[in-house]
């Protein structure tokens, strides 16, 4: 779209606003995009501060990680009358030249044409991304409008009718294109991280592009996906490598992406603090501790609490030393103001099957042994749930949440961690370890409910031979050096966790013919309903205090986590299948 | 309406698998890709660099033997004091020696690496060389592991008698079972549980029942065939004559009972040590 067709429709919009009636179909498309801007009202970054309600402004809905919503008028004795509101297929990227990119538009049938899409990047416009198009993460619900992406693209769509605003396609210069788990928003400004390493904001109102900033090196092979989380005037931004690259977690200026601070995962320095959990200071530089999930933020404490990636060489660790490689695989809690770390509490020390700990941690405020406590929980990709003091960082409670996982000895250590057994690492005639390099969660974010005191948390079962195929003793690098062959026999679960004792209070296996699929994320209300994916392609609601089914519908397989919101007094569930959102509402 | 689903779940394997394919094209036929695909769309997972002047890789190659070796390793993977470079942030940055460069020239020697006094064309040889390796964590070339036949073959036939005679026999259905597999990996991943593989040639076709379903209605008609679909919702199968049936399953009746051939193999798997598993495929690949 061009300087001057926006200006045009800038104008246009005054007179849609005032105009009730709809003209031909192009004008429509535009003065309806720019009346819904007239409603938009900026993001103040103050209300990023309120329990999660009609909006959903931030990655997990509110700072606390829980995806807990406030909205009850879907609620446990009307969700069987839950039924579709619309169905939205998100256009993919332009042909060349920049225009077009849909095949059958998606408002067709609806007498609205597509607005033109914004290109920009720093590509050549030559790179295969064989990926198909797939919303993997959380969209954002303000004032009306949703706000989605996927690697390379954003996306305003109108939330009550699930119609295209604006279009914005990213150039790549290439970079793993596994997922994008979202997009960020202060005032008017949209923040979204791409596969090949840029910071790009764009106008919410019109989705152009207002700047980009390079965020790590290409060459060095990070691949960024993770959803910018806002706090104040921080825009906190994380990457992601393969290969044998330092994590960090970067905090920019929301105004002009300008740098404030770096926080890094693993001693960079001599006299660091753990750098005697590493062999050598070149190791530790090479030590991994991706930080590729958003956090979780406590405003009291001005704590950022996130969870940090597996070491590399992920298998072969003796480059690492025999120690606990800080701080991988660990909750980390990092002021926003300073980059400094407060505390950390390790997950899986010294890890050797590329399990990180990245997984959105949940902070909770409630009772804990007679004391009501400032909590975080988290479910780890190593099949263990940990409650630690939000504040300290002190550990409270571990337990194992899944039967099959066998890579630890059988005691946890005077801490309440695992205990590597490496019989379990891998063999050259090969480990039968559980789980699959998947884990027995992954970024598939979690849920907590305040009125049944549970977690809730996708899990799967599942086993792997584990073989070692590096026989030099240096090592491989990245992920190298084994070759992992599952074993086509998982299971899973629905899984609600009692933060009090780690105990099981009740799990869900879901029946299902298809192999290896791993749940999705949780959404859970005051409504007393617990909304998730099955991996046989169904949108689901549970009775969170018991799992018992109450709902679903066969949209094919959920592959973000379901959300909710409120727009002009009617509540929605929306959930993607790939590159199609559908929403649900109830007509009363 | 159900796309093909991507699961994270294996998004780690995903990434590693393409950087395989990639490195390999990059490492083996890289001259061939740019020459035959100069204007066709490429596949740029990770960066990759033009492929450098051969003649210039290989002085690089002499020069950095007799200078650089010793302590970085003669595949650049590092040595016994000095760091990998293959992997080195600086290198992995650097363009045409204008990070390596000032390194070389002015030395690391808090870290004991000493000025090198190359030429300008020196350099550039040496950067060329370093820039000819692949910096990824898959080479194909180091998958060359020994052979995973390190079991008891003894112990694995007394194993095979205890657990697995009442379904097979030696010279029954495993007769020549070994000779059916040209890779070991895929030989142990079949008897573990068929299908599951392994990469390389396609394993051998292994003709396995499949999984039936017994609907009991509530009227107390029992309704069987191949299962074709489950969830928590709805059973379909197809009956013998080839009809389709699909019942509700979300109330107290029907019940459903499914016959998985694999089940036996499945429950296994919570019951296996890593040495019995390594004993019976020792037996089995005497099965020729």
């Amino acid at each position: 779209m061009s300087t001057a067709e926006i200006a045009k429709g800038a104008k246009g919009a005054k007179k849609a606003a005032r105009t009730a009636g709809r003209k031909a179909a192009r004008t429509v498309a535009v003065f309806a995009a720019f009346a819904s801007f007239a409603a938009f009202a900026p993001l103040d970054p103050a209300s990023l501060l309120k329990p999660l309600g009609e909006d959903w402004t931030s990655y997990s809905g509110d700072y606390t990680g829980r995806r807990y919503s406030a909205l009850t008028q879907i609620n446990q004795s009307n969700v069987k009358q839950l039924t579709l509101a619309w169905v939205s297929k998100l256009p993919g990227a332009p042909a060349a030249g920049g225009r077009g990119g849909r095949g059958a538009a998606p408002g067709g049938g609806r007498g609205g044409a597509a607005p033109a899409t914004i290109v920009g990047g720093e590509g050549t416009g030559d790179v295969v991304v064989a990926d198909a198009l797939s919303v993997k993460g959380s969209i954002l619900a303000v004032n009306g409008v949703l706000y989605v992406s996927a690697p390379d693209h954003a996306w305003a769509i109108d939330a009550q009718d699930g119609h295209e605003i604006w279009h914005y396609f990213w150039k790549t210069k290439g970079g793993t294109h596994i997922g994008n788990r979202g997009l960020g928003l202060w005032n008017n400004y949209l923040y979204m991280e791409t596969p090949d390493d840029y910071l790009v904001s764009l106008d919410a109102r019109t989705g152009r592009e207002r700047w980009h900033k390079e965020i790590a090196s290409f060459a060095q092979q990070y691949f960024s996906t993770t959803a910018p989380v806002v706090v104040g005037n921080h825009v906190l931004v994380g990457t992601g490598n393969d290969l044998d690259a330092p994590g960090f977690l970067q905090s920019l200026d929301p105004e002009t992406g300008e740098l404030q601070w770096k926080f890094y995962s693993v001693p960079m320095n001599p006299g660091d603090p753990g750098v005697e959990t590493w062999k050598s200071l070149d190791a530790a530089r090479h030590g991994g501790g991706q930080m590729w999930l958003p956090g979780s933020y406590d405003p009291e404490t001005h704590l950022y609490i996130v969870g940090t990636g597996n070491p590399t060489p992920a298998y072969t660790s003796a480059p690492r030393g025999e120690g606990d490689n800080l701080f991988t695989c660990a909750i980390v809690a990092i002021n926003v103001d300073t980059g400094k770390m407060a505390w950390y509490y390790q997950t899986s020390p010294h890890d050797t099957h590329d399990w990180d700990s990245a997984q959105t941690p949940v902070l909770v405020d409630a009772d804990f042994k007679g004391n009501r406590r400032k909590l975080v929980l988290t479910a780890s990709r190593n099949g263990y749930y940990f409650t630690l003091d939000r504040t300290t960082g002190e550990h409270l409670v571990s337990s194992k949440f899944s039967e099959t996982v066998n890579w630890a000895k059988p005691e946890l250590n005077k801490l309440g961690q695992p205990v590597r057994n490496p019989e379990k690492d891998y063999h050259i005639a090969g480990a039968l370890v559980s789980s699959a390099n998947g884990g027995a969660t992954n970024w598939p974010p979690p849920a907590f409910s305040p009125d049944t005191g549970l977690f809730y948390v996708p899990t799967v079962e599942s086993y792997a031979m584990y073989y070692l195929t590096e026989t030099d003793p240096r090592g491989a690098m990245g992920l190298g050096g084994k070759e992992e062959i599952g074993l086509g026999a998982s299971t899973t679960y629905m899984t609600a966790i009692d933060y009090k004792t780690g105990n099981i209070v009740w799990k869900h296996k879901f029946r299902t013919a298809a192999s290896a699929r791993s749940a999705t994320g949780v959404l859970t209300t005051a409504g007393r309903l617990l909304f998730g994916g099955d991996p046989s392609g169904n949108l689901v609601a549970f009775d969170p205090a018991n799992g018992t089914l109450l709902w679903h519908a066969a949209i094919g397989q959920v592959t973000n986590a379901p959300q909710t919101y409120m727009v002009d007094g009617r509540q929605y569930v929306i959930a993607a299948v790939g590159d199609t959102l559908y929403a649900f509402a109830l007509y009363q | 309406m159900a796309p093909t689903v991507k699961d994270d779940g294996q998004r780690r394997t995903r990434g590693t698998r393409r950087t395989n394919i990639v490195s390999a094209i990059s490492a083996c036929s890289a001259l061939i890709v740019v020459t035959l695909m100069p204007l066709a769309a490429q596949r740029r997972d990770f960066p990759t660099r033009p492929p450098g002047d051969p003649a210039a890789i290989e002085r690089g190659r002499a020069l950095y033997s007799v200078n650089c070796t010793f302590c970085h390793g003669a595949d650049i993977r590092g040595g016994d004091s000095g760091p990998s470079l293959l992997r080195s942030a600086m290198v992995l940055d650097d363009q045409n020696g204008e990070l390596i460069g000032p390194v070389v020239r002015g030395g690391r020697v808090d870290r004991g690496m000493p000025k090198f006094s190359f030429t300008d064309e020196q350099l550039q040889d040496v950067v060329a060389f370093l820039h000819s390796f692949t910096a990824a964590g898959y080479d194909v070339s180091r998958m060359k592991p020994p052979s995973i036949l390190v079991g008891d073959a003894v112990a694995g036939e007394a194993f095979f008698r205890r657990t697995c005679a009442s379904c097979h026999s030696p010279t029954g259905d495993l007769r020549g079972y070994a000779a059916k597999f040209a890779d070991e990996k895929q030989l142990q991943q079949t008897w573990l549980l068929p299908g599951s593989g392994g990469r390389g040639a396609a394993p051998p076709r292994i003709d396995l029942p499949p999984t039936t379903v017994t609907v009991t209605l509530a009227s107390g008609q029992k309704v069987e065939g191949v299962l074709d679909r489950i969830d928590d919702f709805v059973v379909s199968l197809t009956e013998k004559d080839g009809t389709h049936r699909s019942f509700r399953t979300t109330g107290a009746a029907p019940k459903v009972e499914i016959h998985d051939p694999l089940q036996p193999h499945k429950d296994l798997l919570r019951a296996y040590s890593d040495a019995d598993i390594h004993n019976v495929t020792a037996y089995l690949a005497t099965l020729k």
